[in-house]
């Protein structure tokens, strides 16, 4: 692999991604004066971060009595009782913090009738344990994640963080089980650099291009989570894929859960809110598993909108035109361009699409990278944060606008944790060619790839056979279909054609690689929900419409080697981090 | 002699052109603009002949289509497809835009599609904007807040939060910079106005305590008063805002301001 020109790096610590959670551990490891690299295959401000719409959950308190106690029910239950309690302590309990350091870095977020943070009331999130609706997410009107995101690389900016824009990172370097850094590839001008640190942080984002119809940019394809299977180390709870219920028909666009917390609602072709019959209490404030399935019923039952009655309809229309214009700008032009729909006269039509993946890099509270092999174990040099982990603080189903929170709280904490583990400018021990070798190795090998089938076609089988085999609602049988027939399209990786042989800006290759690293999570997805033989949360199994604590109150850990996978459970955790909240026994999950 | 052509290299060259293999009666002709940094050719234009009666409504699903079913080697930029990423701005049809939000039924004729104006190219439809994003990182995009009040938010009135719409919401895609005169002749010191509107947000962000620095700094012959209300830059912004106006106020608070 000689012919390639190698540029070596020495970094105290690298992150890979600046979205909102890769932005804020940088912020972070630059204040602890650590050496820092970020690493992005797109400019900072691109990273799909940016279309996160209606908040970010912390009880402020501002809008009514809130405490994170609450907060943390909500979360837990929201989870469908996956999640660990810990993390979840952990991450409610800091979230007003989180929020706050957020306005003072400047974050444009609406305000109050006295000037504070403005709160809208989201899915799930309710007061005193249950009982009534809450104003948690703070918002800034609809274009919370922009917003987020904007301020955040300005923090990075004031604060020197060496970028490294354009660059797609192929493979991790590992040695002994300890990850010693990363390799890349510079897109703006063909070179492979290494870099070496002493931890790298996986700020990836999720993989929703495995599906046809996704919210998802483009770029969300997991580059993080594949390049840990490579490493042989597992993936967690990736059976669990929220479909958002706001997608707009036919483009995918997402439609804030805001519109429902400003009073919006869903209606089928009777003219039924629906919502009304399976979450009595909450309506359409259920939390999105709930409400997507509950559309898809409507919708299989034929009481679906359109010619071909496959959707439903989002009412707003009857909300304060002021409301609309200042709380809801961005989805009043999104509904417009992708709908045409002028949402003060008109519904929107809606259908539960792929937003958000649960699952993703096991790690503890502390964003350190877990394994199992006989339990728990960490893997030094390794964190990740943001939606590539699975920390795992939404379990089975996260509740709208946990994720924002979930990043800048885990992006601080990684840092924090960082600093603790690594003194500045520690010199790097000498790591053997031979992982530079295999990494080029596949890099080459697609790169010269002159098989008959294109990138597009084989991603286009995968997407389908995933929206098809492993959707809102599952059974043996059609997991069964998707775990043999997505099988058929990693081996139409062995025809792959790469026409394009250049390395400045080969976006056929980058696409390529960008597969290689969907099908392999496509694979553990459709295997860990076929051997996960319970309903719970986003995992909706006709065939076993129960919950089964006994058997898996567990989280799904899952190799992958090529097509093989492995597939192993570990314990929920069933305690908390402190004394300042008691444990949350399961219960019936009900809205 | 003052030579006014093109350098040699910089000519655009007649390129490929793709004949429709679908045998549909519903074909638009698509001619986009081709450089790749490692051949050493000149640039050319490409024209595909596409399907539209299997192509969605914008830009950007027409290139994806080209890309997929036709030329995988075309390279632009893309990411969220819904006008909030700032990714896929373009020129097309003559006017900058975004090519996820525009669509190509508002084209007549010929689709031409070219990179952002005025940008060197590093390849097809991919402009380097660091150039931009230096300048961006010049006006110090931060809060700058002497604040001792650590446990709760800066208050601030809806009244004055109220002053950022129209100047938070920019996603730096470049179209309105890249579609000014003044920035084509002078974008290495002129600011631009996707800049100067992020320097007007900073300014009049009520929460910020240097307001005054942020104007001192900006006061210049070159950074802003370059601006000669051309007015391109709001014609060209795909989100509707208006840096123009933007810019405008900076001028005025620049001779009420007592510096």
């Amino acid at each position: 692999m000689s012919a390639y020109k190698i540029i070596d790096h020495e970094y105290d610590v690298i992150v890979l991604g600046a979205g909102g959670s890769g932005l804020r551990a940088a912020v972070g490891l630059s204040e602890a004066g650590l050496k820092t690299a970020c690493i992005s295959k797109v400019f900072p401000t691109r990273s799909h971060t940016s279309a996160a719409q209606g908040g970010i959950s912390a009880a402020l308190g501002n809008m009514g009595e809130d405490d994170w106690r609450w907060h943390m029910y909500d979360t837990v239950k929201g989870a469908d009782w996956l999640g660990d309690q810990d993390s979840i302590e952990y991450l409610c309990k800091e979230a007003p913090k989180a929020v706050i350091e957020l306005e003072k870095y400047g974050v444009p977020f609406s305000r109050t009738d006295d000037g504070k943070i403005y709160q809208r009331p989201f899915g799930g999130m309710t007061k005193n344990y249950g009982n009534g609706i809450v104003q948690r997410t703070c918002a800034a009107a609809d274009r919370t994640g922009h917003a987020i995101l904007h301020t955040l690389y300005g923090q990075a900016l004031k604060h020197n963080t060496e970028f490294f824009i354009e660059y797609f990172a192929l493979d991790l370097i590992m040695k002994d089980g300890e990850c010693k850094g990363l390799i890349a590839w510079n897109l703006n001008d063909g070179t492979i650099h290494r870099f070496r640190a002493h931890i790298t942080i996986i700020a990836t984002g999720g993989y929703g291009k495995v599906y046809y119809s996704a919210t998802s940019a483009h770029t969300c394809t997991g580059d993080g989570n594949a390049m840990v299977l490579r490493a042989g180390l597992p993936l967690q709870d990736m059976e669990f894929v929220q479909f958002h219920p706001t997608g707009i028909y036919g483009h995918g666009t997402l439609i804030s859960e805001g519109v429902r917390g400003e009073g919006g609602y869903l209606v089928n072709s009777k003219g039924e809110r629906f919502m009304e019959r399976y979450a009595p209490n909450a309506k359409d404030l259920a939390s999105r598993d709930v409400v997507s399935r509950s559309m898809s019923i409507e919708i299989n039952e034929g009481r679906g909108v359109g010619k071909e009655k496959d959707h439903v309809h989002l009412h707003l229309s009857h909300l304060d035109k002021n409301i609309i214009e200042s709380r809801l700008p961005g989805i009043t032009e999104a509904a417009r361009l992708f709908a045409n729909v002028d949402v003060t006269k008109e519904p929107i039509p809606v259908v539960p699409t792929v937003h958000y993946n649960m699952g993703g890099i096991p790690t503890n509270y502390k964003a350190e990278v877990l394994t199992v092999n006989g339990s728990e174990k960490t893997v030094p040099g390794l964190m990740a944060i943001g939606e590539a982990a699975c920390v795992s603080v939404h379990g089975a189903n996260r509740l709208g606008s946990n994720s924002l929170i979930d990043l800048v709280v885990f992006g601080r904490a990684a840092a924090m944790r960082a600093a603790e583990l690594v003194k500045p400018g520690t010199p790097h021990e000498e790591v053997s060619e031979t992982e530079t070798e295999k990494c080029l190795a596949r890099f080459d090998k697609l790169r010269n790839a002159n098989g008959e089938t294109s990138t597009a076609e084989l991603r286009l089988s995968m997407q389908k056979i995933m929206q098809s085999k492993c959707a809102v609602f599952r059974t043996d049988k059609t997991l069964k279909e998707g775990v043999d027939e997505i099988r058929k399209v990693y081996d139409g990786m062995d025809s792959i054609s790469v026409k394009d042989k250049s390395l400045v800006f080969n976006t056929d290759l980058v696409e390529t690689l960008e597969f290689d690293n969907l099908i392999r999570q496509a694979i553990t997805t459709v295997d860990s929900a076929y051997n996960r033989k319970e309903s719970r949360g986003a995992h909706a199994r006709e065939d076993f419409p129960k919950r089964d604590d006994e058997k898996f109150m567990q989280h799904t850990i899952a190799w992958c080697n090529g097509k093989d996978t492995k597939i192993d459970y570990r314990p929920v955790h069933k305690t908390t981090l402190t004394n300042e909240v008691q444990y949350f026994p399961p219960q019936e999950r009900v809205y | 002699m003052v030579q006014i052509n093109l350098p040699e290299n910089s000519k655009v060259q007649k390129g490929k052109y793709y004949k429709d293999t679908t045998g549909s009666k519903n074909i638009r002709k698509v001619n986009i603009y081709r450089w790749d940094p490692s051949t050493g050719e000149n640039p050319r234009v490409d024209t595909y002949e596409v399907d539209m009666d299997n192509c969605p409504s914008k830009v950007l699903d027409l290139l994806n289509k080209i890309k997929s079913e036709i030329d995988p080697s075309l390279a632009y930029r893309r990411s969220c497809a819904h006008g909030v990423c700032g990714s896929c701005a373009m020129n097309m049809d003559g006017k900058n835009g975004l090519a996820c939000t525009t669509p190509h039924s508002e084209i007549e004729g010929d689709i031409n599609i070219y990179p952002l104006p005025h940008l060197k190219v590093k390849r097809d439809l991919i402009g380097d904007l660091n150039g931009l994003y230096k300048q961006y990182q010049s006006i110090e995009p931060w809060l700058k807040t002497n604040t001792k009040v650590e446990t709760t938010e800066i208050i601030q009135s809806k009244k004055d939060r109220e002053k950022l719409d129209g100047a938070y919401e920019c996603i730096m895609c470049a179209c309105c910079s890249t579609s000014c005169p003044s920035y084509w002749w002078n974008g290495d010191k002129y600011l631009g106005p996707a800049v100067l509107l992020q320097a007007y947000r900073w300014i009049v962000d009520s929460r910020d305590d240097e307001r005054k620095e942020r104007l001192k700094k900006v006061a210049d012959e070159l950074k802003l008063y370059r601006c000669h209300t051309i007015m391109n830059c709001t014609n060209a912004c795909p989100k509707g805002l208006n840096p123009a106006k933007a810019i405008a106020e900076l001028k005025k608070m620049l001779v009420t301001a007592n510096l």
